[in-house]
């Protein structure tokens, strides 16, 4: 088998048309992610009993089980339980989104307890509402020094993103898939893949540790 | 028990073994690669820190499902033989975790106060003897709770095995589906339980192995927030 050139441009439209799908994909997701990941991380931090216990738990088991069997939950178990067929995509979308809140709960919870605690108490000296403590105070500066971690974990669902192929999303790696199957030339579509991925990531890796050395000197 | 229910646990712990190889073969493979590009990356030769650079950015930077059915798919067409899936599955998680477990071991070795090195050539040890003797028995201590996260990371990326059939637990769960389609919680259940089980039991392991270290190096256990198993993403 050897490297088809004209192979290669004429798989590039599909294969980038698969990865908007893969980025559209991850940023929805991580949007998600990053919203439950804060309620997750408050809820917790809430010591609200039972709930709070509760919180803890499903956090623990959802990570450290596999992404794919909780696509696999949610696509035949929870949507015919609940009477909604939602498409691959928003079933991917949740699926991640939930998955990757277990991570960012725990980014947000060493982001809150990295506050200072004479900010708690001068907001309670200033009598502020509770609302406005955190609102005001706690998370305008918990927030930033968490965007490097949070940036970080972008690109690690950028790259778990593939996964749902086994739920028919029409992702990169499912259209190069599909190239190969028509062609039966796998190399070309499969390396590509591979390539757009690193082309993407990595960068994007490096965009990020510079962020993390400026919020470093926060 | 019913016919069904035991018929459904059984096939599921029928996948463990292959779960189990997986997850040990990967962490072994891991492991190597972590230490032999991760000391790399520090060394004196610049062809050598490049070549293993190259191979940290390049694992960490494309998809690991992509690695996977780039071996199995692929690799065949270009050297005229396939690899058992479950093989190839241990070396894609191999390689892939080793790549991140690199970056640990470097700023492990890295994090080891300059003073230590110092100290070890002041005592006229060999570069060899340095790092064998001084340096890594430190730094080793340091690397064992992010290796924790990598290797419960890796446990459950051996589910993504189900995509090139070797047999492990996601597999035959799924092969179950199409059968018991009114038992899904059940089979659900119980691959949760199977992993959350090897979770443990990484971690179970990892903390004994950081506590009876730290103790060799005279230090008190660092006390951390408890958790039975921690995982962290993949980086």
């Amino acid at each position: 088998m050897t490297w088809n050139w004209d192979y290669v441009w004429e798989s590039i439209p599909l294969l980038l048309e698969g990865l908007l799908v893969t980025l559209e994909l991850t940023v929805v997701g991580s949007l998600l992610a990053y919203v439950l990941g804060l309620v997750f991380a408050l809820i917790r931090r809430a010591r609200i009993p039972v709930l709070s216990q509760l919180m803890y738990l499903f956090i623990e088991v959802v990570r450290s089980t596999p992404l794919l069997i909780q696509v696999f939950i949610i696509f035949y178990l929870l949507w015919p339980a609940l009477h909604i067929t939602p498409s691959a995509f928003v079933t991917g979308v949740i699926a991640l989104g939930i998955h990757y809140a277990t991570y960012t709960a725990e980014v947000y919870r060493a982001g809150i307890e990295a506050v200072p605690k004479g900010q708690w108490e001068a907001a309670t000296a200033l009598s502020l509402p509770r609302q406005r403590v955190w609102t005001g105070v706690i998370l305008p500066q918990a927030v930033p020094r968490v965007v490097p971690a949070l940036g970080n974990y972008m690109i690690s669902m950028f790259k778990e993103t593939p996964l749902l192929i086994s739920i028919g999303v029409l992702d990169v790696l499912n259209r190069a898939k599909e190239q190969g199957a028509e062609t039966f030339q796998v190399l070309e579509p499969y390396t590509l893949a591979g390539i757009l991925f690193l082309l993407i990531s990595y960068p994007s890796s490096i965009l990020v540790r510079r962020l993390e050395r400026r919020v470093g000197q926060l | 028990m019913s016919d069904s229910t035991s018929n459904i646990i059984s096939s599921i712990l029928s996948g463990l073994g292959a779960t189990v190889y997986a997850t040990v073969g990967g962490v072994a493979l891991t492991i190597v690669l972590a230490f032999v590009a991760g000391l790399a990356m520090l060394s004196p030769s610049r062809t050598v820190r490049v070549i293993s650079r190259i191979y940290v950015e390049g694992f960490r930077g494309t998809s690991e499902v992509v690695q996977l059915f780039w071996l199995f798919f692929v690799l065949p067409a270009l050297v005229g033989f396939k690899l058992v899936p479950l093989f190839a599955g241990i070396i894609v998680l191999g390689l892939n975790h080793g790549a991140y477990g690199a970056e640990i071991v470097r700023g492990a070795v890295q994090s080891v106060p300059r003073a230590q090195q110092e100290g070890a050539v002041a005592l006229s040890l060999s570069p060899a003897q340095r790092m064998r003797r001084v340096i890594l028995p430190q730094a080793v201590v340091e690397m064992l709770p992010p290796f924790n996260n990598l290797f419960i990371q890796l446990m459950k990326s051996t589910a993504l095995l189900y995509f090139i059939s070797a047999g492990e637990i996601t597999e035959k769960g799924e092969l179950l589906r199409p059968v018991y389609g009114s038992r899904l919680v059940l089979i659900y259940g119980v691959e949760l339980l199977c992993y959350l089980a090897i979770a443990v039991v990484i971690t179970f392991i990892m903390r004994t192995l950081e506590r009876v270290l730290s103790r060799r190096l005279g230090r008190a256990m660092p006390t951390r927030q408890r958790a039975w198993a921690r995982a962290g993403a993949p980086g």
